[in-house]
């Protein structure tokens, strides 16, 4: 297929339908809106559901709904809307329905502000709603590889049973990019005969369906909550994705760094590189599961003096570095959540202080 | 002989956890009765609510779902649009619907979802141990009302048909109550006629219930139904405030 050029947000959409994805519920929110309005239109042109909930509380549940019942189904929202959406995210984890949240981040607490950040990482990866539960969380830097990361966000969810997140920040969303969109996914949902509540009458077995979260017993509680850890531990044992990026040679600093923010990070490596100054990256392309031992193997390495992390947050992923590197060498921290991101020079100053 | 009575196919063997004298089962049998008399039971879908019916998929042998506190319109909601031939109701309590769901409710039915609502306004959060509800009445004495009911500080109590009714889209809401042998005659006809029109794919509906809950009341059951007959039943009146023939 021959390449398009495409808008983040409308890409994303069109991922998801190619996912087979034909059931979309959303609130609008800047700077993701897009998404809701392309498929507005082309929902109805492949005969699939396009809804705009009342708010984002209601779009988590509406998505609860639609997954509990077996279908593929999405939404997309940004910071302050997946806030909402976090009650219903703890529901949907612990009843163990797939699903895929897209957040396109914008800057926060608050209202914020509508320009890009990944000021969001810990509420993707350590919780943002109740109780012991991982999104497996996907953050792609380009939209061709936005496109790839929502497509299979959906075969992910249905692997294990719990809903995806893809975390991309404003620029993902807003930027257009040339694309080419993979075949459309074939494979149809499986296994869900045994839990989906598709109606007695759509299935073989004479078993009826339960969807629920609560587990008044403590025994049965704990049980659950060590099946539901159990998966995540298969998840970091199996779903681990990252980039590096000139890491084969020696380096000095070996910078870690996701999303829009990597592609500055690769400039300012490679201007460093033309000064005679090697830095290595490594790329989470996955966020959780966490490259932690890719990054503890890297920072082991000899001529590596200290590990950066950069991000469009006051520090947030650099916890995981720090609890990736125990120690290693110093770590440090450098970013910005005001919706500038960060230009290469302003990253190489950074490590040209480190160096220091 | 044929038998003349007996259990609905679509309740389970299971003992219920309700109080002696609460409505919650009376209304459980009903919805059952309308489930096996419209042979749909292979296509429904419940959805419990958070409040003492939490449990009520445990006496039900349909498929059914478990909502977070007063989401279940907007969890029917993904299942009726993504799944239109399934026939789905949401369960309600006032605490559920009235109170912290009443943006789902409202704008579901608003929507003219074609799904059915229950609606157990039984005037007090029962599950948490009865304290004051939207639908609580007037100097009526709660866990958290201890004074009584003071309008001039809380307001009146929601009339939530009469509120659903005010919408233009074109639905079937209806209250009827549980206390009495006739009204529970009236309440079954007015389930079944809201699933009927969901079976059609006509509206979104909601039969509201009076109902009972003699354990936070403080009062004996025969009490009870008393209360609602003379302290309810005059503020929250019977009978249907709209249904699509209107428009
Ligand atoms: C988000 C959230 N807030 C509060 C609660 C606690 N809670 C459980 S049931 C309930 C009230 C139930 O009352 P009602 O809906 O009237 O049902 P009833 O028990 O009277 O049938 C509350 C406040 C909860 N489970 N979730
Ligand atoms: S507390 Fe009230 S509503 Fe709940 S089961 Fe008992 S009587 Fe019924
Ligand atoms: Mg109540």
């Amino acid at each position: 297929m021959s390449k398009v050029l495409m808008k983040g947000n409308e890409a994303i959409g069109e991922a998801a339908i190619r996912a087979g994805s034909l059931n979309y519920f959303a609130y609008p929110i800047t700077p993701q809106s897009e998404v809701a309005e392309y498929l507005s239109r082309r929902m109805p042109e492949v005969g699939g559901v396009f809804l705009q909930g009342e708010s984002e509380v209601a779009v988590s549940y509406m998505i609860f709904g639609a997954a509990a019942c077996g279908e593929r189904v999405f939404t997309t929202s940004s910071s302050p809307g997946i806030s909402l959406m976090s009650e219903g995210i703890s529901y949907i984890t612990a009843a163990e329905c797939p699903a895929v949240f897209v957040n396109i981040m914008r800057g926060g607490p608050g209202l914020g502000g509508i320009l890009p950040s990944q000021a969001d990482y810990f509420q993707a990866t350590k919780g943002g709603g109740h109780g012991d539960y991982r999104l497996l969380v996907m953050a792609p830097a380009s939209v061709q590889e936005a496109v790839e990361m929502v497509m299979q966000a959906f075969v992910l969810a249905e692997k294990y049973l719990n809903p995806v997140m893809i975390l991309g920040d404003g620029l993902i969303g807003q930027m257009m990019e040339p694309v080419e969109f993979p075949e459309h996914l074939k494979v149809e949902p499986s296994n869900k005969d045994g839990w989906a509540t598709s109606g007695m009458d759509t299935r073989k077995s004479s078993h009826r369906n339960l969807v629920k979260t609560l587990y008044l017993d403590p025994g049965e509680l704990n049980a659950h909550n060590l099946k539901l850890k159990a998966k995540y531990e298969r998840m970091q044992r199996e779903e681990i994705r990252y980039e590096t990026y000139n890491l084969n040679g020696d380096y000095e600093i070996l910078i870690v760094s996701y999303g829009t923010m990597s592609r500055v990070c690769r400039t300012a490596i490679d201007n460093l590189k033309e000064s005679g100054l090697e830095v290595g990256m490594i790329r989470p392309q996955h966020l959780f599961p966490f490259p932690g031992q890719a990054i503890n193997d890297a920072a082991a390495k000899k001529g590596c003096r200290a590990v950066l992390s950069v991000e469009m947050s006051m520090g947030q992923m650099v916890e995981d570095v720090e609890r990736s590197v125990i120690g290693k060498c110093p770590v440090h921290w450098y970013g910005k959540c005001g919706g500038e991101v960060p230009t290469p020079e302003e990253v190489m100053g950074e490590i040209r202080k480190i160096i220091e | 002989m044929g038998k003349i009575f007996q259990k609905p196919e679509a309740l389970s063997d299971t003992i219920t956890h309700y109080c002696p004298g609460c409505t919650h089962g009376v209304a459980h049998r009903l919805i059952a009765e309308v489930i096996d008399e419209l042979g749909i039971h292979g296509r429904t879908v419940g959805i419990a609510p958070v409040g003492c019916a939490v449990l009520m998929y445990n006496y039900f042998t349909c498929d059914f779902q478990e909502a977070a506190h007063g989401r279940a319109p907007a969890m029917a909601t993904g299942i009726k649009r993504v799944r239109p031939d399934l026939m789905v109701f949401t369960y309600q309590g006032d605490g559920d619907l009235a109170s912290i769901g009443l943006s789902e409710i409202v704008h579901a039915a608003n929507r003219g979802e074609k799904f059915t609502t229950i609606f157990i306004n039984n005037a007090v959060y029962g599950m948490t141990g009865g304290q004051m509800a939207p639908t609580t009445m007037p100097d009526q004495r709660t866990t958290t009302s201890p004074f009584g009911r003071k309008p001039s500080e809380v307001g009146m109590p929601i009339r939530m048909a009469e509120l659903l009714a005010s919408l233009e889209t074109p639905g079937y809401i209806v209250r009827q109550t549980l206390v009495k042998p006739k009204y529970v005659t009236r309440a079954k006809k007015a389930i079944k006629k809201a699933f009927m029109y969901q079976m059609e794919n006509r509206c979104f509906s909601m039969v509201e219930l009076l109902s009972t809950c003699p354990t936070n009341w403080g009062m004996t059951p025969v009490a009870a139904t008393k209360w609602v007959e003379e302290k309810m039943m005059p503020y929250y009146r019977l009978g249907e405030f709209k249904t699509p023939e209107d428009d």
